[in-house]
């Protein structure tokens, strides 16, 4: 078998079934009389085939919400569905879960910031623990484990114990025995926030290619900005137990004004002075390739700075952001702001110059 | 003198041998119990907990001497006699069973949480959890555990000599210290000198080859960027 890594020519198909479902899931802590909100009415709509990226600030609810959606935290209140399969239903009432739910849960792949293997056993018998569970014969699981720690490129520790390892490989450990399961779905909870960036890549990459290899659906937390820019191809920001923003990266590129837009994809600069016009301008797919700048100056006779700009690759999208200067106001730009979106191009006018930038949404239409 | 201390060396082994079989036996399930009943456990029942912490308690507040006539009754049914090795092992067994029983709890309470939320997210039951991942991911520390109880032991069961179970300790009590015979008396001192220590190394070793296996605990090298960067960076602006 192939390492993977060489299969970048394999298109994801994303479907638009859902696969991950969750709606109004509350979850709230309670202890000594106080009550914290950790989930305030969650709906998450993860497809079948993607990666998902869940981004927050640390307390802003993440690590409860990968948690409610294999159950290891109980819900307050809402609905979890996986691979159509109510969770919250096979739950029970008590805290502990039920047959039904450890079954469903062997299906759900999960990964961890620490890694969490076993140090008593080898990286095999790591990898044959979940297949231990759903009492596979020793034949069988010691096949699979081998067959997946070569799918992760390990396949010359199996014997080696997990502190003879480096973070990086102990993740990729930790992968494959997340998907000794046969899992349709994967959750990552913050899988490469131990590990340094180089390993951090890797990591993602081997991620990406399991999502494409194995049409596996990924759901994943994190802190890091980066890491939703090279794999998601949808994410959500949540903020106080709430997700205020979420959509395909496309989607959200093309949100004026999107928060998680903008930090994907940041462009600095400041306005030369006052009575100047500052506009992002976001170029998707083919618009990046007509010279709409020089068009503008040219019609309009108008003289363009530009401030900042930068291409990139967010979510296997090219994208451009522009950030450019019109002398004058606000409201003596209207046409040339017209013109640019006329162009199909996204635009994001900043506010006058010095001032902090209040974003002016759907300006001049 | 020979056949009489080569005698009390088998009747303490003896002693002890089977009343540590019987505290490891009785103590381990006690132990994790004691964790799995606790607040936040996967078998949280804060009633059964505070019950069994109480009577682990009051078993271990009991002193041995006390514990073993206490016990006489209960000896007797068991093994229909209150007197000979027999007889002494039911009550340093069943003193020992405490004692083994907190420092399984102190073993198993190490062993990372995270272990156990990852055999949950595989759909393993607490069974599971116990086997697979409490009991082996502790056993350096148990095997520790045994060695301190073992210790002890050998230390309880010269009381033991009060009913006729004979033994080391029974020797220096009896021949050493109340009919003067010194010699004696240091002689078994240092044969319990030896065979502790001879316990003590073998037990530290077993522990150690344990722990050296599995290298330590194997979770993370606790790295995160992210959150050295914050501090770092408010440093950089105090000087400034």
């Amino acid at each position: 078998m192939h390492p993977p890594g060489h299969t970048h020519a394999l298109r994801t198909t994303v479907t638009e079934t859902h696969v991950i479902t969750t709606s109004g899931l509350t979850k709230v802590y309670r202890s000594r009389g106080r009550e914290v909100t950790a989930l305030d009415g969650v709906d998450l709509h993860v497809r079948e085939g993607e990666v998902y990226g869940v981004i927050g600030q640390s307390g802003a609810g993440k690590s409860s919400l990968i948690r409610c959606i294999n159950l290891l935290e109980r819900p307050t209140a809402g609905t979890v569905t996986v691979a159509g399969q109510d969770l919250t239903a096979l739950a029970g009432r008590g805290p502990r879960a039920g047959r039904e739910l450890r079954r469903a849960r062997n299906r759900i792949g999960m990964v961890f910031q620490h890694f969490n293997l076993l140090s008593t056993r080898t990286v095999q018998d790591n990898v044959e623990l979940p297949l231990e569970i759903l009492g596979t014969s020793g034949k069988e699981r010691s096949r699979k484990a081998l067959e997946l720690l070569d799918l992760v490129g390990l396949a010359d520790k199996a014997r080696a114990y997990p502190a003879q390892l480096s973070g990086g490989q102990k993740q990729r450990v930790g992968i494959a025995r997340a998907l000794a399961g046969d899992p349709k779905v994967l959750l990552s909870d913050e899988a490469t926030s131990a590990l340094d960036p180089e390993t951090t890549r890797s990591i993602l990459q081997l991620l990406r290619d399991l999502n494409r290899q194995l049409g596996l659906t990924v759901l994943l937390i994190t802190h890091e900005m980066d890491v939703v820019k090279s794999i998601c191809d949808s994410a959500a920001l949540m903020e106080n137990g709430r997700v205020v923003e979420s959509g395909t990266v496309s989607e959200l590129l093309a949100t004026p004004g999107s928060e998680l837009a903008s930090a994907l994809f940041p462009v600095g600069g400041e306005a030369s002075g006052a009575d100047r016009t500052v506009v992002d301008v976001t170029f998707q797919g083919e618009a990046a390739t007509r010279p709409v700048i020089s068009q503008l100056s040219r019609t309009y006779n108008i003289d363009i700075s530009i401030l900042g700009a930068a291409i990139d690759t967010v979510g296997g999208l090219q994208v451009g952001r522009m950030r450019i200067e019109l002398p004058g106001g606000y409201e003596e730009n209207v046409v040339p702001i017209g013109f640019l979106r006329e162009q199909g191009l996204q635009i994001d006018v900043l506010g006058a110059a010095g001032q902090e930038p209040p974003l002016v949404k759907e300006g001049a239409k | 003198m020979r056949p009489l201390l080569e005698q009390a060396c088998w009747d303490t082994l003896y002693m002890v041998g089977w009343s540590t079989l019987i505290a490891v036996v009785g103590g381990l399930p006690l132990g994790v119990l004691l964790v799995l009943t606790d607040r936040g456990g996967l078998l949280q029942n804060l009633v059964a907990n505070k019950v069994i912490g109480q009577v682990v308690n009051i078993a271990r507040s009991m002193p041995f001497i006390i514990l073993m006539v206490a016990l006489m009754n209960f000896t007797r049914s068991l093994t229909g006699t209150t007197i000979g090795r027999e007889a002494a092992i039911v009550p340093l067994a069943i003193g020992a069973i405490p004692f083994f029983a907190r420092l399984v709890e102190t073993a198993v309470r190490e062993v990372d949480g995270g272990l156990v939320e990852a055999v949950q997210a595989m759909g393993g039951n607490t069974w599971t959890v116990v086997r697979k991942v409490l009991v082996p991911e502790s056993l350096p520390s148990l095997v520790s555990s045994t060695t301190t109880t073992i210790v002890a032991l050998i230390g309880y069961s010269a009381m033991a000599g009060t009913v006729g179970a004979g033994g080391l300790g029974d020797i220096a009590i009896r021949y050493g210290y109340q009919r003067f015979e010194t010699d004696l008396m240091w002689i078994t001192v240092g044969i319990l000198a030896v065979v502790i220590s001879v316990i003590q190394f073998a037990g530290d070793y077993a522990a150690r080859s344990l722990y050296r296996r599995g290298g330590r605990s194997g979770s993370a090298p606790k790295l995160r960027l992210l959150k050295a960067k914050e501090p770092a960076a408010a440093d950089i602006s105090k000087v400034a």
